[in-house]
């Protein structure tokens, strides 16, 4: 029974899913965005889940002084921070409000934080695109080539070199022409797959063959 | 003398202006009280078709003022009333113009209606400040539509898609032998968990920063359970950080059977699958600390991922592990491909569970995929073929509405 119910439960809902969107009537018409209301329900629930889970390893590892363990202390200590001030120094319903104590460690350290994690991102794509472009062989020649038009065509430079060329041979227009043909063809490819593939699965999830994520074969 | 002149004046202006006020507001109570704008043409209101009801389009030929294109030309007002005499109440305005597809009409969209209330509706045309009116001429009644028209060759399509699925798991459960072709992500999970097995070192895996309503983190869960299974039996170490608290829950589960299954439950431990949090680049700055601390040898990425991709795969190729990733975001396979020694692309993210379980019925699902797939390469070049000799409009056929 503890297999059966939720394959019976995905199977029922993946079938009123699929039938409500070519019936606009009601209740058809509704069901999605009643069904996308109890996921959220149940997800807001579930956080305390994983917020418990959090504390709970993060203590442990504390407590046992594992190795690492001063870096589960901050996060038990920056988790209470945030919890304390939003629940009793921040006007309780208001805490969202801007000048709050708490929305000011949101806009003045969690946001920095997680622009500083982006912004990391320039120098990783920088440090992979010297892996990828490498020229090794004819693709990654190709790969090589094609990036160094799209780059230069994106940048003044590009027009201005080639600028004495025909119109269509401008290097902003060759950089347009990759992004426009072959790039998009082969995007395009890459999703249909993925939309056949999704159908797939998620066929296999409501007719109950597809069982892996309940721990079965 | 003079006063009695002026006098006299008047009551004949007024004797004489009299009838003619009342038969301008007698005859034209469809129109605004001044001429110097030409009203729209006939109006024609009519229920939206295929949606829940709640909607009427209004559409109007456009006042010749409009078409002319006579400077100051200030736009339509739309009202509603429900008796052709009025009142009517402003519902909105829209400007001049006609629309792309139809430029001698304009259309408007009144999605506040009630259903099984009938409506008029009355079309102000605006020049420098004066108006002139067109009424329906009947009353129209909004309603609910039991199948959207606009989504027939949705239906067609997923009809023809779900009978090639059943068909092939039918035929694949009679005994039919399958072709797979051989992954290469797939292929090397043994690999990758026997190599992290013979330098004692932890396997990470890390199942996307969506919730459990992402296919693909259903996806990168059936190839936990693979992955998690090899593991027990070569009494490696697997960690699963996770972002979403029932992504937690399901992937202990998947994990907890995979031991049981594998004959070492008592190797389970709930620690091996724990929460880091729900914020994407925390979640990233936390699993980023963790590799570079605890220098796995192994880094599984299955599921659905966004901008923290690339934060995670470059950091796992710097510390030298061997990375498996599987996406289905098109825009985040470059930066998987460029970082990690084997990519998941797509579909085959999808098509790990069959391939990795060779059960015949998922196999069976996965020839039905090809013949969807080859039936849109027969419309491709089919719709090549009949643009190209201009016979009809082949693209139209693939266009939806609503749904």
């Amino acid at each position: 029974m503890k297999r059966e119910i939720p394959l019976l439960i995905a199977g029922i809902v993946g079938c009123v899913l699929v039938i409500q969107y070519f019936i606009p009537h009601t209740p058809f018409g509704t069901l999605n965005d009643v069904f996308s209301d109890w996921f959220s329900i149940i997800q807001a629930t579930a956080i305390w889940l994983g917020a418990l889970n959090l504390i709970k390893v993060a203590g442990d590892k504390v407590y046992k002084k594992q190795k690492d363990w001063p870096f589960s202390l901050i996060i038990i200590i920056s988790f209470f921070i945030m919890v304390v001030v939003g629940f009793f120094f921040s006007g309780g319903r208001r805490f969202l409000e801007p000048g709050t104590p708490f929305s000011q460690l949101y806009d003045y350290v969690y946001s920095p934080l997680m622009a500083m994690m982006f912004a990391l991102l320039a120098f990783f794509v920088g440090s992979a695109s010297y892996r990828a472009f490498r020229a090794r062989n004819k693709e990654a020649t190709i790969l090589l080539l094609a990036a160094f038009f799209v780059m230069l065509g994106r940048v003044p430079l590009g027009d201005a070199l080639t600028g004495w060329l025909p119109q269509s041979l401008h290097m902003s227009n060759v950089a347009s022409w990759i992004m426009n043909v072959p790039h998009l063809a082969g995007q395009r490819a890459i999703m249909i797959g993925i939309a056949l593939g999704t159908v797939s699965t998620s066929l296999r999830l409501i007719l109950g063959i597809e069982r892996s994520y309940l721990g079965g074969e | 003398m003079k006063q009695k002149f002026w006098l006299g004046l008047l009551v004949v202006l007024l004797i004489a202006a009299g009838p003619h006020a009342q038969e301008s507001a007698t005859a034209a109570p469809d129109s605004g009280a001044s001429p110097l704008v030409k009203p729209p043409g006939e109006v024609i209101a009519s229920d939206t078709p295929n949606d829940a009801g709640g909607s009427i389009t209004i559409k109007w030929e456009r006042s010749p003022d409009d078409i002319a294109g006579v400077a100051g030309f200030g736009g339509y007002n739309i009202l509603r009333g429900t008796s052709p005499d009025g009142p009517f109440e402003s519902i909105g305005e829209t400007s001049g113009g006609g629309d792309p597809d139809d430029p001698m009409h304009k259309t408007y969209l009144d999605n506040n209606t009630t259903d099984g209330v009938a409506y008029y509706y009355a079309i102000d045309s605006k020049l420098n400040g004066t108006m002139a009116r067109a009424i329906t001429a009947t009353a129209i009644v909004s309603k609910q539509q039991w199948f959207n028209f606009g989504l027939v060759n949705m239906l067609i399509a997923t009809v023809f898609l779900i009978s090639a699925i059943l068909y092939f798991i039918s035929s694949a459960k009679s005994g039919k032998k399958l072709y797979i072709r051989k992954i290469a992500g797939l292929e090397a999970v043994d690999e990758a968990v026997g190599r992290a097995t013979e330098m004692g070192k932890k396997i990470f895996y890390i199942p996307g920063t969506q919730d459990m309503d992402n296919v693909q983190t259903i996806a990168g869960l059936t190839i936990l359970g693979r992955v998690a299974r090899l593991t027990a039996q070569y009494e490696a170490r697997i960690d699963v950080p996770v972002s979403r608290s029932l992504v937690m829950v399901t992937a202990r589960e998947v994990v907890k059977e995979a031991y049981l299954k594998a004959g070492r439950p008592d190797s389970y431990t709930d620690d091996m699958v724990y929460y880091l949090t729900d914020d994407q680049f925390g979640y990233a700055a936390g699993i980023d600390g963790m590799i570079v601390r605890q220098k796995p040898a192994t880094i599984f990425y299955q599921g659905a991922f966004y901008a923290e991709a690339l934060l995670l795969a470059e950091t796992g190729n710097s510390i030298g592990a061997i990375q498996i990733a599987g996406t289905a975001m098109p825009s985040q396979l470059p930066f998987f491909v460029a970082a990690c020694d084997y990519t998941l692309i797509g579909e085959e993210l999808f098509a790990a569970s069959a391939y990795l379980s060779h059960e015949p019925r998922l196999l069976g699902s996965l020839k039905g995929q090809d013949w969807g797939k080859a039936a849109i390469i027969l419309a491709l070049l089919l719709g090549f073929l009949i643009q190209v000799s201009g016979l009809f409009d082949f693209a139209s056929l693939f266009s939806v509405a609503g749904g």
